[in-house]
């Protein structure tokens, strides 16, 4: 299709546009952002080299590792809910029960509305309940905040993962279980040793998604609780995205050069725990 | 619970004790899911005392206060509602179709030269999809500011660049699977890259071009903090407005944000009835490639 005389013209027309903004957008960012984590500054035009001083600064720092901490249990707690019920769901509406479509419009609903305002919706629900029970607000108790937004996301994101599953239990043949029955296999057995082998693709897919969506989390994490309550100088319900944008942003400390190594290794924990995670799930999918 | 069999799910089967039971259960959880926007739905209906009294209570003659809120929100926060909307409007119908047009392009192109360069795009692009925003969103709106980007215009190409990840690795996948003959008959027949492709290969990526749409729409315009950091002051997305008026301390005006929320929830209500279809079967596409 594209021959040598005017291929430098056409790859001009069809690339350049995505690639400009890409570099723009993405690539010069990212290695700028590198390089800056090197540096103590303010203002960019006035950096000055400290070394790993800044990597070092950042796991000293304990507001960060609360937030890191804090991400950890999120993270590990929303992946197992929010899995489980959307597998779940998902099964009982692909078994053909009446009202199966609009079961599945409800729950999908909430994901097309944004963090920030289901955020406040929610904040205003927990807040809610919690007068009528004459109990102290959502903002007061870290142990809440957690648990708010932990039920906020599963509410959230059950939706989403349930259209993937769906579609997983679309696809398994369905000789595969007649084969399976035929041979006398018991309704336990056909779920442990067919059904799941031949979800582990959506399984992958949605726990990859729901790992790495709960990492990366700030929205939600922002309009809910924006990191409150603060006890001995920490703001104890903060998630690690919204910790190093407040690094870099809020509070008057402005160390922008610690902001940006907490930013890189953010970046690498998000990526080596996804890799983590695509090579233990991808090591049980089956071909059919 | 019923019997594991062939899924069928658009057929309605002979309903057994346990498919009519688990019927009934998830009609309560449905009606408990759309709870917290009904909530927000009544209580946009009431004053501000009435709000904090009881969120649970129905308004009654009392504390219906009519359309006030929805009068005083347009203007509340210093900051016209509808200026807000139109710039939300703005910013996701025309990077969306930015993305659309310019991605797909690139993916062809990618797809059929297939030179090192290409390859190395192609990888940059996946791996910028893992990326965290927090990673580069100090030096994305240094840069941003920099080169002027931070109008309504200017952030179309921002997000064009952090969108390009997931929709040029999208339109790859899809274009691997057309079979290059058909291309090769328009170039035989003289039509060159140009019209081969807005002629032959756009029509046939549709599904694709649909399901890119709808996923970037439903990024872009819920997006908070990429706008929120690049856009100059006097511009404000929905997202931004509506964490202002959540935000400014003491302030806080109960009735007149939950006016607002349920201003701009019945659009993405309206077009999710009107798109449903191809927003899951998006939703769906993304993921299995993605």
């Amino acid at each position: 299709m594209f021959k040598k005389p005017k291929r430098k013209l056409y790859a001009l027309i069809f690339v350049l546009p995505t690639f400009a903004a890409f570099v723009i957008g993405f690539i010069y960012p990212f290695i700028r952002g590198i390089y800056l984590s090197f540096f103590q500054f303010q203002i960019v035009s006035k950096t000055k080299f400290v070394g790993i001083n800044n990597y070092l600064k950042a796991f000293q720092d304990d507001s960060f590792l609360r937030s890191f901490w804090f991400t950890l249990g999120f993270v590990v707690v929303s992946l197992v809910l929010i899995n489980l019920i959307a597998f779940f769901v998902a099964y009982g509406l692909t078994i053909g029960i009446r009202g199966s479509n609009v079961f599945r419009t409800v729950f999908f609903m909430p994901n097309l509305v944004g963090g920030i305002i289901l955020g406040y919706i929610w904040h205003q629900i927990f807040d809610g309940i919690l007068r009528n029970l004459d109990m102290p607000s959502l903002v007061t108790n870290s142990d809440m905040g957690f648990w708010g937004l932990v039920i906020l996301m599963c509410w959230q994101q059950a939706g989403y993962m349930m259209i993937i599953y769906i579609a997983g239990f679309q696809n398994v043949p369905s000789d595969l279980y007649e084969a399976a029955k035929i041979d006398g296999a018991t309704k336990g057995q056909l779920l442990t040793k067919v059904t799941l082998p031949m979800m582990m693709p959506s399984i992958t897919i949605c726990s990859f998604l729901t790992l790495t969506n709960s990492f990366k989390l700030f929205d939600q994490n922002l309009a809910l609780t924006g990191g409150a309550p603060l006890k001995d100088g920490i703001w104890t319900t903060r998630m690690m995205a919204l910790n190093i944008y407040k690094t870099f942003y809020g509070e008057g400390r402005s160390a922008k050069g610690v902001g940006q190594a907490e930013g890189v290794i953010f970046f690498i924990i998000v990526v080596a725990i996804s890799l983590l995670q695509l090579f233990l799930t991808r090591r049980k999918e089956v071909q059919a | 619970m019923a019997k594991v069999t062939a899924k069928e799910p658009k057929k309605v089967k002979k309903q057994t004790v346990g498919m009519k039971i688990l019927t009934v259960i998830f009609t309560i959880v449905s009606v408990f899911y759309v709870m917290p926007i009904v909530i927000v739905l009544y209580n946009s209906f009431k004053t501000n005392e009435d709000i904090s009294r009881n969120l649970f209570a129905f308004p009654t003659a009392e504390s219906f206060n009519g359309f006030a809120n929805f009068v005083k929100g347009m203007t509340f926060g210093n900051y016209p509602f509808w200026e807000a909307a139109i710039w939300s409007l703005f910013i996701t119908l025309g990077g969306v179709f930015l993305i659309l047009l310019c991605t797909s392009m690139c993916a062809w192109y990618i797809q059929r030269s297939n030179t090192i360069i290409c390859k190395i795009i192609y990888y940059f692009c996946i791996f910028s999809m893992v990326v965290p925003f927090q990673m580069v969103m100090f030096t994305l709106s240094d840069t941003a500011n920099k080169l002027k980007l931070i109008t309504p215009w200017g952030i179309l190409l921002i997000y064009l660049g952090f969108g390009a990840g997931l929709s040029v690795f999208m339109f790859s996948g899809f274009v691997k699977s057309i079979p290059i003959e058909i291309e090769e008959a328009a170039d035989v027949d003289g039509a060159g890259p140009l019209k081969t492709y807005f002629g032959v290969v756009l029509p046939i990526m549709k599904p694709t071009v649909i399901s890119v749409a709808i996923l970037e729409t439903m990024w872009i315009w819920n997006d908070y903090l990429l706008p929120y950091l690049i856009l100059d002051g006097e511009y404000r997305t929905i997202p931004i407005h509506m964490q202002f008026l959540n935000g400014s301390y003491g302030q806080t005006d109960n009735g007149a944000i939950m006016a607002l929320v349920v201003l701009s929830i019945i659009p993405i209500v309206a077009f999710y009835f009107a798109c449903q279809k191809y927003i899951i079967e998006g939703v769906v596409s993304g993921a299995v490639k993605g």
